[in-house]
């Protein structure tokens, strides 16, 4: 489904990614972990858009996308959130939503219906789901932190992706909301059938539902499998699990 | 039963509709003045309000607008029904030609290429003699035929002046109802998206650059046709139309008014357009009183004079 080759981003004379290649099945769920400062960030930004390779390439369904825009990338059913939260802070909730399901509709061009009779049902669902519905006409930006998370993932949602990258989507959330968060994500990911990519710092979070791990140190992938293998491996125990400990 | 909501637009409307039989050369002079400013004002507030781009170069289609006019109706006796529209579809024409390269840039780079291209058109005014009467500017533009209005019963007994205040009243309130469906519409909500985060407008399928060139596209066709009366009104254009200081003026309308409220720069546009009236016969010292709103304005009330009403409204209510 996407498939990365041998991709470079250098920012001046530091490479932030360099060399990493991986393919992502359809509907599996995969993780990348690795330290701060790893280039996670760097490899979503690269996937979707926002940044351009220095070199290799990256490619949906077959089909090269390297360097398209981040507008594109996103129509070709390609949904993001942002590690830090990313929304629209003077939107209400629902318009914030909403606005990411009209787009999604191509119905930003039209300049004479009435913007907010339209796609009230799904919207309203949507955020049912994230259980956000009781907030829907609060402004994005004046809610809570968990809450502002909840919306980022509600925006990428809406856009009704085939793949969905998650850039630390339970950042800054107490335990207990981080594993709210995830079971969330989890059944979302089971009910859509979505292709989850995502990036987490709670190894237990990571182990308990990604089928697949790839490990990302200093811009390269040292590792990849199933998450028992990742366990076992003593160069991701050693980098980035003892680290821990 | 629930109640029905005041319409107030429509309340404001007939007021505004019923100026003429005060019976004042002054009064309507200055609603006329007023109404298309507050035009100008709203087409500005769709890019600075609705889509977060700041232009210092808005006058530019005001003034593109206006010589539309004048050119068609003064040098080619075009009839008033085509040099109209005209001056909105050419304003909107160089605004798309000069958007193409200012939406490439952003925030302040954004704003100083706006300001560029405007003194580029301003320039051309002024220098371009045998089109648009230069320095000099071209006076005389003549009024619309507006005999017809003289059939219509009760309309007979107005002077000219009422007549063309009546069709710029009815020519603005459409404009003013197209824009409102427009940044109410799912474009509008689009462009909000991007001035609330053009980053991540692009992430849910937005190709940002082009909703913004559109937002300026529109808003350039708007400005026009406000400038395509204003030539009108004033007997005349001149370069000074579409002079930094005329977008510098607009701007300061729209904000004293305030931007986060679709009427706030029709607001604006009356306040200050009265103030100046007023304060001039006084004082010559306009400019000094105006730096002082400013300053006021910017410390105290940000969201302008509709965003301080609005405030205090809800504080009234209750909570
Ligand atoms: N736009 C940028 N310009 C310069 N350096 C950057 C930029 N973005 C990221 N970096 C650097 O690249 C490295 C990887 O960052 P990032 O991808 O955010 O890591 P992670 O998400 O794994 O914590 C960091 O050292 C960071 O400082
Ligand atoms: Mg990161």
């Amino acid at each position: 489904m996407l498939e990365v080759q041998d991709l470079h981003k250098r920012f001046g004379g530091f490479a932030a990614v360099s060399g990493v290649s991986f393919k992502l099945e359809k509907g599996t769920i995969m993780a990348i972990i690795g330290p701060n400062g790893a280039g996670k960030s760097t490899l979503f930004n690269l996937i979707t858009g926002h940044v351009e390779p220095t070199a290799g390439r990256v490619l949906l369904a077959g089909r090269e996308i390297t360097g398209a825009p981040p507008h594109e990338i996103c129509r070709l059913g390609v949904g993001r959130s942002f590690q830090r939260t990313n929304i629209f802070p003077n939107l209400t909730v629902f318009e914030c939503v909403q606005a990411a399901v009209l787009a999604h509709h191509g119905k930003g061009r039209n300049f004479w219906l009435r913007a907010d009779q339209l796609y009230r049902e799904q919207t309203e669902a949507l955020l049912a789901s994230l259980g956000l519905a009781d907030k829907a006409n609060s402004l994005a930006g004046e809610l809570s932190h968990g809450n502002q998370k909840q919306i980022e993932l509600g925006i990428a949602l809406a856009s009704d992706p085939d793949i969905l990258l998650l850039d630390e989507p339970t950042a800054g959330m107490s335990s207990g909301e981080t594993h709210e968060t995830i079971a969330l994500i989890a059944r979302i990911a089971a009910e859509r059938g979505l292709t989850l990519l995502f990036t987490e710092h709670d190894m237990e979070v990571v182990f308990s539902i990604a089928a697949h791990i790839a490990v990302l140190h200093q811009g390269r992938l040292i590792a990849e499998g199933t998450p028992d293998e990742m366990r076992r491996d003593p160069e991701v125990r050693r980098v980035y699990l003892g680290e821990r400990s | 039963m629930s109640r029905r909501p005041v319409p107030w637009v429509l309340v404001l409307f007939l007021v505004l509709l019923c100026i003429p039989w005060l019976g004042s050369r002054l009064y309507t002079f200055i609603a006329t003045d007023i109404a298309i400013l507050a035009l100008f004002a709203l087409s500005l507030n769709l890019l600075l309000g609705y889509t977060g781009l700041v232009s210092f170069g808005h006058a530019a289609y005001f003034g593109i607008g206006a010589y539309t006019t004048a050119i068609l109706m003064k040098t080619y006796g075009v009839p008033f029904v085509v040099a109209f529209p005209a001056a909105g579809i050419v304003a909107a024409g160089f605004a798309l030609v000069f958007g193409f390269f200012c939406v490439r840039l952003t925030k302040i780079y954004f704003a100083m290429l706006t300001l560029a291209f405007a003194q580029i058109v301003w320039a051309i005014c002024f220098k371009w003699n045998d089109v648009t009467g230069g320095e000099q500017g071209m006076p005389n533009v003549p009024y619309p035929d507006l005999g017809w209005m003289s059939a219509i019963p009760g309309l007979g007994s107005l002077r000219s002046g009422d007549h063309f205040y009546l069709l710029v009243l009815a020519l603005v309130a459409v404009a003013i109802a197209a824009l409102r469906r427009i940044v109410a519409s799912p474009y509008g909500r689009m462009l909000s998206v991007i001035r609330e985060n053009p980053e991540r407008a692009e992430f849910i399928g937005i190709n940002v650059r082009l909703y913004q060139l559109s937002a300026f596209v529109v808003a350039g066709f708007f400005a026009g046709l406000a400038g395509g009366l204003f030539g009108i009104f004033n007997r005349g254009v001149f370069p000074d139309f579409a002079y930094w200081t005329k977008s510098a003026e607009v701007l300061i309308m729209t904000i004293l008014g305030g931007m986060g409220h679709f009427w706030g720069p029709a607001v604006g546009a009356m306040v200050l357009t009265l103030l100046n009236q007023q304060i001039t016969s006084y004082t010559e010292y306009w400019p000094l009183i105006l730096g002082i709103i400013l300053i006021v304005l910017l410390f105290g009330f940000r969201g302008g004079i509709v965003g301080a009403v609005v405030a205090l409204n809800r504080r009234l209510r209750g909570r």
